[in-house]
């Protein structure tokens, strides 16, 4: 009995000890979360009815809602982008990708009698197919991941304006509309979408060796070759999600305007999205990668646009606002910064 | 009998000049050269059509080069014109600076320079004329129309969709908008924030004015374009608020699909920003080359849509 007795006190102390330690060892990780909640209240102190949800029409209406919803495409590349950068890659063509599955899915859907799902499961074809291109050019072709996905940004915005003919194209659907302005459960069916994808990238990189394999590769691709890892497959697996994502992305902003516009859909939500990894703790370097954290990432780059554009400052603030919150993340991030206050700190105490 | 030869004297001379005049219009067919920056927007392309168009029915001819927003292009397109020996070049400058020296050569190769659209910072005297809408002039038209369409009313809180931050068109329909509803004690602009000319910005941002402000409160929108405004009209609804009976809306542009929102009654005005400038510019060219001396500025008229008028108009312009 006695035996009996210590062996659950051990075991009522081990889970707390390992929480404790888990999240000291993990503290990196807490910060995007600390920063988000942080900026929360500030929307809040700034905006005293930012916390107020109302239900107009069996839909909840709020800021904090608009955040979760207006998040969405950014948390989607994020996603993706989050994989691209564990290899040591960047998409910097996912902006141009939202331009090219939204002018697919706008035109078929104005101008065929496809039906709606037909023409959305094209749409992400549409996705994967410059998600392959990408990760071909940067797996077989040897291009810089950099380098190769610029080319896909910068065309890829000239070929949506061939499939819009440089028009708005505008549309009138139900069903495609629903992807960007549905309702289900009183919440806007985008943050749906987004959960489902987030849980099934999660399950799969999480609950499979594949994320394994793809920080082996960031970590060091040449290794992982050599140890059986057919590096380039996985590269060109990435892309093809980031795609995907972004496809996803694409639909949902052409269906929340009910048009496609080729000019401005999707503009510079790349760095969005590879902000969003940064700021999530992933490092550019490849690697570890953290997917939940580049969601709180998308979140956070939202809280601060819809903070701003609730505050009452003049438009003119809003780059400026902007940058200085998001410096001030990095700087919390910033172990060197840390150590630097450490030592003032301790060098301001010795005298005393 | 002195008056009635003089008056004589005074009407045959008249008749030899418009005379002339109509024999040198329908005869002298003038090579002008047309430097446009690009086709960045549907506006863009329309400007450029419009400015084709006109010139074939004025028996133009017209020498056209696309600078694919480049200025080095637009530049080479210049020194082409001066090259062929073009009677006038009409520039549609992509930046303000940078001018100067191509300005010259034209200058010294006896060709005049007209300015169209946007604004450059070169000399005066190295061009002719600049031909544009003016901006502010369309801020205080959408301004004066909510100024009458609220007069009864003791209180009218409006709020703005700003264009992008910095461009002159932003600014300036900013500013009139704001000169002109100071003009009313019962108008205010209660929020304002930048929807970067787009409609996914535009909804957007609407969406936070009626979660930040009570929606009942606000009267009016002021769009810096009409993409903006349409993007608020989805917010709008989605918020369960009729656009333009619960809250009026004006906008400028007069793009097609406004229209289309006027005949659903979900907006209520548009200030129309012409892309047809190539009236005023050729014939500020004309006068010019018969010897006139032509203003700094050649305002492109503004015009509002309302309505009433939409679907007319919507059938002209699409050929239904």
């Amino acid at each position: 009995m006695p035996e009996n007795k210590t062996h659950t006190e051990v075991n009522d102390v081990a889970p707390r000890f390992n929480l404790i330690q888990s999240l000291h060892r993990n503290r990196r990780l807490l910060f995007p979360v600390v920063a988000l909640i942080l900026i929360l209240i500030g929307d809040r102190i700034i905006q005293p009815n930012f916390f107020n949800i109302r239900v107009v029409d069996g839909r909840l209406v709020g800021s904090l809602i608009d955040i979760l919803n207006r998040g969405t495409p950014t948390v989607l590349l994020a996603v993706g982008m989050t994989l691209v950068i564990a290899t040591k890659g960047i998409d910097l063509s996912v902006g141009a990708v939202i331009a090219i599955c939204g002018a697919v899915a706008a035109v078929l859907i104005s101008t065929t009698t496809l039906p709606p799902l037909i023409v959305i499961l094209i749409s992400i074809a549409a996705g994967m197919l410059c998600g392959l291109w990408n990760g071909i050019l940067v797996a077989y072709m040897g291009i810089q991941p950099i380098v190769a996905t610029l080319i896909l940004m910068v065309i890829g915005r000239g070929i949506a304006q061939l499939i819009t003919n440089g028009q708005i194209a505008t549309f009138s659907n139900p069903t495609l509309e629903f992807v960007g302005k549905g309702v289900l459960l009183g919440f806007p069916f985008p943050i749906f979408l987004s959960l489902i994808v987030f849980g099934l990238v999660w399950l799969l990189v999480r609950r499979t060796a594949i994320g394994l394999l793809v920080e082996s590769v960031g970590a060091n691709d040449r290794a992982s070759f050599f140890a059986g890892i057919d590096a380039a497959r996985f590269k060109v697996f990435v892309y093809v999600i980031s795609g995907v994502c972004a496809a996803l992305a694409g639909l949902i902003v052409t269906a929340d305007i009910k048009g496609a516009d080729a000019n401005n859909a999707g503009l510079w939500l790349e760095l969005d999205a590879v902000l969003a990894v940064v700021i999530g703790g992933t490092a550019l370097t490849g690697g570890r990668f953290f997917l939940g954290t580049s969601v709180i990432g998308a979140f956070i780059i939202q809280a601060i646009q819809t903070g701003i554009f609730v505050s009452g400052l003049p438009p003119t603030f809003n780059l400026i606002v902007q940058a200085v919150v998001i410096l001030a993340i990095l700087f919390l991030q910033s172990e060197e910064l840390r150590r630097l206050f450490v030592r003032i700190f301790t060098s301001l105490r010795k005298p005393a | 009998m002195r008056s009635r030869q003089l008056l004589l004297a005074v009407l045959v001379t008249i008749f030899a000049i418009l005379g002339s005049a109509v024999l040198v219009h329908a005869q002298d067919q003038i090579t002008v050269g047309f430097a446009q920056t690009g086709s960045e927007s549907g506006w863009r392309t329309a400007f450029t059509e419009a400015m084709i168009a006109e010139a074939e029915s004025q028996n133009i001819n017209l020498i056209f080069s696309d600078g694919q927003q480049k200025q080095e292009n637009q530049i080479a397109a210049l020194r082409s014109f001066i090259a062929q020996g073009v009677d006038a070049i009409i520039l549609a400058p992509l930046v303000e600076t940078g001018w100067d020296e191509v300005f010259q050569e034209a200058q010294d190769a006896g060709i005049p320079v007209f300015i169209i659209d946007r604004n450059v910072t070169a000399d005066p005297s190295l061009y002719v004329t600049r031909i544009a809408s003016d901006f502010v002039y369309e801020g205080r038209l959408a301004a004066a129309w909510l100024a009458t369409a609220t007069a009864n009313r003791e209180q009218c809180n409006i709020v703005e969709l700003y264009g992008t931050v910095g461009s002159s068109a932003a600014i300036d329909r900013a500013t009139g908008f704001a000169e002109t509803i100071a003009l009313f004690p019962n108008l205010e602009l209660v929020a304002s924030q930048s929807g970067d000319f787009t409609r996914t910005g535009g909804k957007e941002v609407m969406e936070s004015f009626l979660n930040s402000l009570d929606p009942a409160s606000i009267c009016a929108v002021f769009g810096h374009n009409d993409d903006m405004l349409i993007g608020a009209i989805e917010a709008m609804k989605e918020a369960g608020i009729d656009p333009a009976d619960d809250i009026l809306t004006v906008s400028v542009d007069a793009i097609d699909d406004i229209f289309v929102s006027m005949m659903n009654g979900d907006a209520n005005a548009t200030v129309l920003l012409s892309p047809n400038m190539g009236v005023q510019a050729y014939a500020a060219i004309r006068s010019y080359l018969a010897g006139e001396t032509l203003p700094a500025l050649i305002p492109v008229p503004s015009a509002m849509y309302f309505q009433d008028t939409a679907a007319e108009e919507y059938a002209a312009r699409t050929g239904g």
